[in-house]
């Protein structure tokens, strides 16, 4: 079996995946819908109809009538006209006198107890017609003549055709009703939810066609939360690209600035090993040197790439300038570079806060301080202090500093001359360069009245700042 | 000779019981082989739908129909009898005694049935698909052409009514109409008219007044008219009028109203051949079995007079529920009351 675990499983959409969210809550709410709807209308139906029902049998009740004292019904037609309303339901109907008797009617009529009819209200009950489910009421009326007392009950009853007609209509209804807006709701929650999944789709578009070492920003317009991605991800392979360049950038330099200085080492082993034995200390003094500045050129170097990896990758901290300026006098490592060389160190007693890396910081200032004591002269000042806003950390010396030409040209990737002389002034100043740009910052080299100034600035950081 | 005249099985026999039919006759086609005897009850005289049944025996050779004729109330007991009690029921119970139906038809006595053709029939002429009017047949006025004046003629009932307030009418005694206690048409005549307007208590009073005579059957009434013995008869059944035609009768739809009767077709819930049933009720609801109906006077075609009646002078007695007043006991006995006082003084005299 190939492996086949590169392959991303093909999952279902998001889209599809809230619609049917969406529709599984629609149809729950329809359902609910449809049963509050039955029951409401057969609530309704039944309301409706048992009013019927008891009009009828108060019209009859009315026309109860005492007649040489024996009560007689002259059933209205109207009575009848109410029942037929239900048009299609069979009537039952029975005028009970005092003792039970049948008045008038037809004698399958169940009376209901006495029991539930001693109060006056009328009584609703269920029962068959003929085997049929129906509906009954019974109305009662007292009289108390002369030549007749007691009471008269009316009962009339009626199937339940009309009853189901008319629950069965208001559900439908109302399911139609409710169908219908569940279509449109269906309808719009799909237009809003593609609409709103449309930056995602075309986000998941565009990274499908994009060729993998495609590493230039992409679209970010959109939504907030769409836009928050793709910046991370523009962000993420602008790093990227960075890096793929550094990387790129130090081998290129590497392999160009190695190239001439072992060239040379191997010319002078060559010499030493086919000349004179009389010139061979020489020789030897020679090579012991060259491999010494191929060595700071490895360190400048390594140095550099620590940099340019470091303002990628770490974060920003707040610290003091000062403390980078004491920690770099402190390391003394100019005493290898220059022994006896005094360096002063000029800091006021306010911080000076920047957001900065520690380390690239440090390796700016060294490079700095380096340059100085290679080509400057004594005395050398390192120095931080706050001008025109900005947090300064400078090396001064008081030497007459590089010709214009040179400065004009400082700090670029690499020269041709200093690889090639063997020596790693412009690496050094190029590393400061790239730590000023990293932390936004700038480098510049200027000639002052009391000597010549490297200041790297960077802008103060006051939120953190200490009263 | 139309072929339902020499009809081998056409026997009439003559009512022997109060529960029996009053004649019979059976039909089947003259070709084929009928394996299905249809049982039909029914207060039309056999002579009159002859021709229909025959047509329809010979649209459908396979059922042999047997066909009885009953008074209304017998057919009413009996078809109440066969749903309550089990006894033998027809197949189909076809009755001008449209209250009595409808009542059977509230007692669950009935199959529904539908289709197109019911379906397509007025509301007012059929309840629950279980009962279905198919005739359309007035009720009149007939009066003797010889004897009766053409200025006095009545055509509404308030011209009736002043005819019969006349002092020293020449109508005394001379004026007929249907007894309601011996005659179930005539109580449904009589119910309606007491339903239908105001003019009904003045009519008994005029009835009263000029001493009219309640008998019991059409026939007597309109052979009454046709001698002279009345000169004038009250809410006949115009299709009767229409069997037997005789010279110096005449007939009138009263303007004011005129009320519309419509034969009732039921196929009981006992019935043993409903599907059969069902074919007849199809065959007298067709255009062909409509057609036969009109021209034996039973559907009648109002468009087709001279002076046709006015739309809102129709009234077509309802096949519903309201019907069923007509058949409570205390109703029926107050109506009848009435009744009875009104012609009591005839009978006094």
């Amino acid at each position: 079996m190939a492996d086949r675990s590169g392959v991303a499983p093909v999952t279902t959409s998001l889209l599809s995946r809230v619609m049917v969210g969406v529709l599984s809550l629609l149809a729950i709410g329809g359902c609910v819908i449809t049963l509050a709807a039955f029951a409401y209308g057969r609530n309704a139906a039944r309301q409706a109809y048992d009013r019927l029902l008891l009009g009828a049998a108060q019209d009859i009740a009315e026309s109860v009538d005492i007649r040489s004292g024996a009560p007689v019904v002259d059933i209205p037609v109207s009575a009848f006209g109410l029942l037929a309303l239900a048009t299609d339901d069979r009537i039952a109907y029975a005028v009970h006198g005092p003792n039970g008797a049948l008045i008038t009617g037809h004698d399958r009529v169940r009376q209901p107890e006495p029991a539930d009819a001693r109060s006056a209200a009328p009584v609703y009950f269920d029962d068959a017609m003929q085997g049929e489910k129906a509906r009954f009421v019974t109305v009662l009326r007292r009289f108390t003549e002369r030549d007749f007392s007691g009471t008269v009950a009316v009962t009339v009853g009626q199937t339940l055709r009309a009853r189901h007609a008319m629950a069965y209509e208001l559900t439908r209804g109302a399911m139609l009703v409710t169908g219908l807006g569940g279509l449109a709701l269906i309808l719009s929650a799909y237009l809003v939810i593609r609409s709103a999944m449309r930056p995602l789709e075309r986000m998941a578009e565009e990274l499908t066609a994009r060729d993998p070492y495609d590493l230039t920003p992409m679209m970010a317009d959109g939504p907030a939360e769409v836009a928050v991605v793709a910046h991370a991800m523009n962000r993420f392979m602008q790093r990227l690209d960075r890096q793929v360049g550094a990387m790129k950038n130090l081998i290129s330099d590497t392999a160009h600035q190695l190239r001439t200085p072992v060239a040379a080492i191997r010319a002078q082993t060559e010499l030493a090993l086919e000349d004179d034995p009389d010139q061979q200390p020489q020789r030897l003094e020679r090579l012991v040197r060259r491999t010494r500045s191929l060595g700071e050129l490895l360190d400048q170097m390594l140095s550099r790439a620590l940099v340019i990896h470091r303002a990628d990758n770490t974060p920003p901290e707040l610290m003091d300038l000062r403390d980078i300026a004491l920690r770099v006098i402190e390391e003394q490592d100019h005493e290898v570079l220059a022994p006896g060389v005094e360096v002063e160190l000029v800091i006021g007693d306010r911080a000076v806060m920047v957001m900065g890396d520690e380390i690239s910081l440090c390796e700016a200032v060294k490079n700095m301080l380096a340059n100085a004591l290679r080509h400057g002269q004594a005395p050398i000042q390192v120095g931080v202090g706050i001008e025109d806003g900005d947090a300064e950390i400078w090396v001064k010396d008081a030497g007459e500093g590089a010709p214009e030409e040179v400065l004009s040209r400082i700090g670029q990737r690499f020269e041709r001359s200093a690889a090639s002389s063997g020596n790693s002034a412009g690496l050094g100043l190029s590393i400061v360069k790239s730590v000023a740009g990293a932390l936004n910052g700038s480098f510049r080299m200027e000639r002052t009245e009391s000597g010549f100034r490297a200041t790297l600035a960077l802008p103060v950081d006051t939120s953190g700042e200490q009263p | 000779m139309r072929p339902w005249l020499i009809i081998a099985g056409l026997v009439i026999l003559r009512a022997t019981g109060p529960m029996a039919q009053e004649a019979v006759a059976e039909f089947k086609s003259d070709t084929g082989t009928p394996t299905t005897e249809l049982l039909v009850r029914s207060t039309t005289d056999i002579e009159i739908l002859a021709p229909l049944l025959q047509a329809f025996v010979t649209a459908n050779p396979t059922i042999h129909l047997r066909y009885e004729q009953w008074g209304s109330n017998a057919l009413y007991d009996d078809s109440l009898a066969a749903c309550e009690r089990g006894s033998e029921a027809a197949d189909v119970v076809f009755s001008s005694g449209v209250h009595q139906i409808v009542d059977l038809v509230n007692r669950a006595c009935a199959t529904p049935y539908r289709s197109a053709a019911t379906d397509a029939l007025p509301v007012s002429r059929r309840w629950r698909d279980e009962i279905w009017g198919i005739t359309q047949e007035p009720a009149v006025i007939i009066y003797n052409t010889a004897l009766v004046p053409k200025g006095t003629v009545p055509d509404t009932r308030f011209a009736l009514l002043d005819l019969m307030r006349q002092p020293e009418s020449a109508f005394t005694g001379k004026i007929a109409t249907y007894d309601v206690e011996a005659s179930g048409l005539g109580f449904l005549f009589a119910f309606m008219d007491s339903l239908e307007a105001t003019t009904f208590g003045s009519l008994l009073e005029g009835f009263s007044r000029l001493k009219a005579v309640a008998t019991c059957c059409s026939a007597e009434i309109i052979d009454g008219v046709a001698e002279g013995r009345y000169l004038i008869a009250y809410n006949v059944l115009g299709s009767y009028v229409d069997a037997r035609p005789r010279r110096d009768v005449g007939v009138i739809l009263p303007r004011d109203y005129t009320l519309f009767l419509s034969r009732t077709f039921m196929i009981p819930k006992q019935a043993a051949h409903k599907r059969e049933a069902a074919q007849l009720l199809e065959f007298l609801l067709s255009p062909q079995g409509q057609t036969m109906l009109a021209e034996v006077n039973l559907f009648q075609r109002t468009d087709r007079d001279a002076r046709p009646l006015p739309d809102s002078a129709r009234r077509a007695i309802p096949i519903d529920p309201k019907l069923l007043v007509a058949m409570d006991r205390h109703r029926r006995q107050l109506f009848v009351e009435q009744w009875r006082t009104t012609f009591a003084r005839e009978r006094e005299d």
